[in-house]
């Protein structure tokens, strides 16, 4: 009986996320699930504690990093970005999505992918369409590597965050073992997208160089917001040796962005989400829930154990397939504690998995697109078969090269 | 003779200079442009693709999206209008002083854009949109061989980069 329950708010509070209504906010849907599951003693009150306590720093960690890459946009790091680049590609379009990698690769890494999706995408469309370049190539390299070059850092995907709090590593052993992966599925993505498009980014002969094309005044670089990102990220890498927890730079980070250009308060508490906080919490004591009545021994018996490179390879498989089927979030809350179990190997292979496989759906899960399919919402013209061609040519690919990448770093770092 | 020349970003140059030989300048010559509106369906839908996230909205100083591609489409047909009507030698002016160059700039999907466009038009002037260093099925991309395919008029087919160096790759019954 408790087990139906738990998964029946599961599922409500999926469907409410994936449906966002408006009658129906998905942080309440979730938090009226968590709270019946307390009320019918499917979890006990000591149980969602201890998944509150769980993720409640990670929480944190994530409200820091929105707001640090919002002061960034604020900062006008973005526009400057998007500057930098129009110039340098001086009109060759293979340097224009070259420098779109790099971009969307740092800005994934180092503030995360809502980051690269929310505030990059849209400065690369309009640097593409400044500099007369053909927006397709760059446009659906931002929307990849949003996945699949948030391997790098714990801070760069939210499921790295929660497994980065479960695997028990430091942060720099964190970047060091996904650094040969993360280099791996940047090869691998680049191969795909500049054969996909070779038309759009060939050389033109006898083009003129596209002197009206870049902006006479160039907006002065933020150096104040660059600094402050740089620090942050060495503080991280210092947190282990220094015994200072990360969530403490990321925060330090946030506030040192918010006081020298304050924003209103109300777009200061917007920025950092708080609906979806409020939801990653609600919905970690849910999973807490359903795991306890079934849900991990089920994905227990399903993931393949130890450490070898078969068995990561079955993690990472499996761990796409569940964030292709109800997004990654939830695949990530409901793997984590099987995988963590395994050792760091298993967890960052599940990574990797719930990393790169978004990529394969273009609304971000199977149940996405049953809702979508059900009420009919299509987003305007959207060209699904592009997407999902280039999804099947890359995930697939990444995901077996940057595992067995992974496990060769496993056994050399 | 009334002619509709595909521009595309990548490559419009080639395909103006043809239209400049094939066609006189008294030719009814409509230049075309099309924003292929499902790349910004993927960038407005993206924020949507994250679950449970909920971006708070920037619309301050910002340009909307079909605001940017629209500016930049119309730029792209004036550069082509004057880089036809330079190689022509002449402005193509009506009495009035009018230049008889449309420009025509639309917003949807590519094919389908393209093809209601020239419905009525005599002679279609289309560039590759493949990989042009070779000859071979590669150097047409999936939305110019929808339009050659469908076409309902005469279609000029363009190496935007002039034609290609590399030699034809002849299938086995072919070869001497």
């Amino acid at each position: 009986m408790s087990e139906a329950i738990a998964l029946a708010a599961l599922a409500a509070s999926l469907a409410a996320a994936i449906a966002r209504s408006r009658r129906a906010p998905d942080w309440a849907v979730a938090v009226a699930g968590a709270a019946v599951l307390v009320a019918t003693g499917a979890i006990s009150l000591d149980g969602a504690r201890r998944a509150f306590d769980r993720l409640g720093p990670t929480v944190g960690f994530l409200a820091a990093l929105l707001v640090l890459a919002d002061g960034c946009r604020r900062a006008g790091v973005f526009d400057a970005l998007g500057a930098l680049i129009a110039r340098g590609a001086s009109g060759r379009p293979r340097r224009l999505l070259a420098l779109v990698f790099a971009a969307a690769a740092g800005t994934t890494a180092v503030l995360s992918l809502d980051a690269t999706v929310v505030l990059l995408t849209p400065v690369v469309f309009a640097t593409a369409a400044r500099v007369r370049a053909d927006p397709r190539p760059h446009v659906y390299a931002c929307s990849h590597l949003a996945n699949s070059a948030s391997l790098l850092l714990p801070v760069s995907n939210l499921t790295n965050l929660l497994a980065f709090a479960a695997a028990g590593i430091s942060f720099t052993r964190f970047a060091a073992l996904m650094a040969l992966p993360w280099m791996v599925a940047l090869a691998v993505e680049w191969v795909v997208l500049s054969r996909a498009f070779a038309g759009a980014l060939r050389p033109v002969r006898g083009r003129e160089p596209p002197g009206a094309a870049v902006p006479a005044r160039e907006p002065a670089p933020p150096a104040y917001a660059l600094a402050v990102v740089a620090l942050t990220l060495a503080g991280f890498a210092a947190s282990s040796a220094l015994r200072v927890a990360p969530v403490w730079f990321a925060a330090a980070g946030a506030g040192a962005l918010t006081v020298r250009r304050p924003p209103r308060p109300l777009e200061l508490a917007l920025a950092a989400e708080p609906a979806f906080l409020v939801f990653v919490l609600a919905l970690g004591v849910i999973v807490a829930a359903a795991g306890e009545h079934g849900l991990s021994s089920l994905i227990r018996s399903l993931l393949p154990p130890g450490d070898g490179l078969p068995a990561l390879l079955g993690v990472a498989a499996i761990s796409a397939v569940l964030a292709n089927l109800v997004n990654n979030l939830p695949a990530t809350l409901i793997v984590v504690p099987v995988a963590a179990a395994s050792g760091t190997g298993a967890v960052l292979a599940m990574l990797i998995g719930v990393g790169v496989g978004p990529n394969l759906s273009y609304v971000g899960s199977l149940a996405t697109l049953l809702w979508r399919r059900i009420v009919h919402a299509h987003d305007h013209d959207t060209d699904i078969a592009e997407f999902t061609l280039l999804g099947v040519r890359t995930v697939p690919a990444v995901l077996v090269a940057s595992t067995a990448a992974l496990w060769l770093a496993l056994h050399v770092v | 003779m009334r002619a509709l020349v595909w521009i595309t970003e990548s490559g419009w140059e080639g395909c103006v200079d043809q239209a400049a030989m094939l066609l006189a300048p008294d030719a009814e010559v409509t230049l075309l442009h099309v924003a292929a509106t499902d790349v910004e369906g993927l960038v407005a839908g993206g924020p949507g693709r994250l679950l449970g996230r909920h971006p708070p909205p920037r619309h301050e100083r910002e340009q909307p999206m079909h605001a940017i591609a629209e500016h930049g489409a119309r730029a792209l047909l004036e550069s082509a209008r004057d880089r036809l009507e330079a190689a022509w030698g002449q402005p193509a002016r009506s009495p009035s002083g009018e230049s008889s160059v449309r420009l025509l700039a639309r917003r949807g999907r590519l094919e389908r854009e393209v093809l209601e466009a020239c419905a009525d038009a005599d002679l279609l002037v289309l560039g590759r949109d493949g990989d042009d260093r070779r000859p071979g099925p590669g150097s047409l991309g999936r939305h110019a061989r929808f339009v050659v395919d469908h076409a309902p008029c005469t279609v000029a087919l363009v190496w935007p980069g002039g034609p290609p160096a590399g030699a034809i790759h002849w299938p086995a019954h072919l070869r001497r």
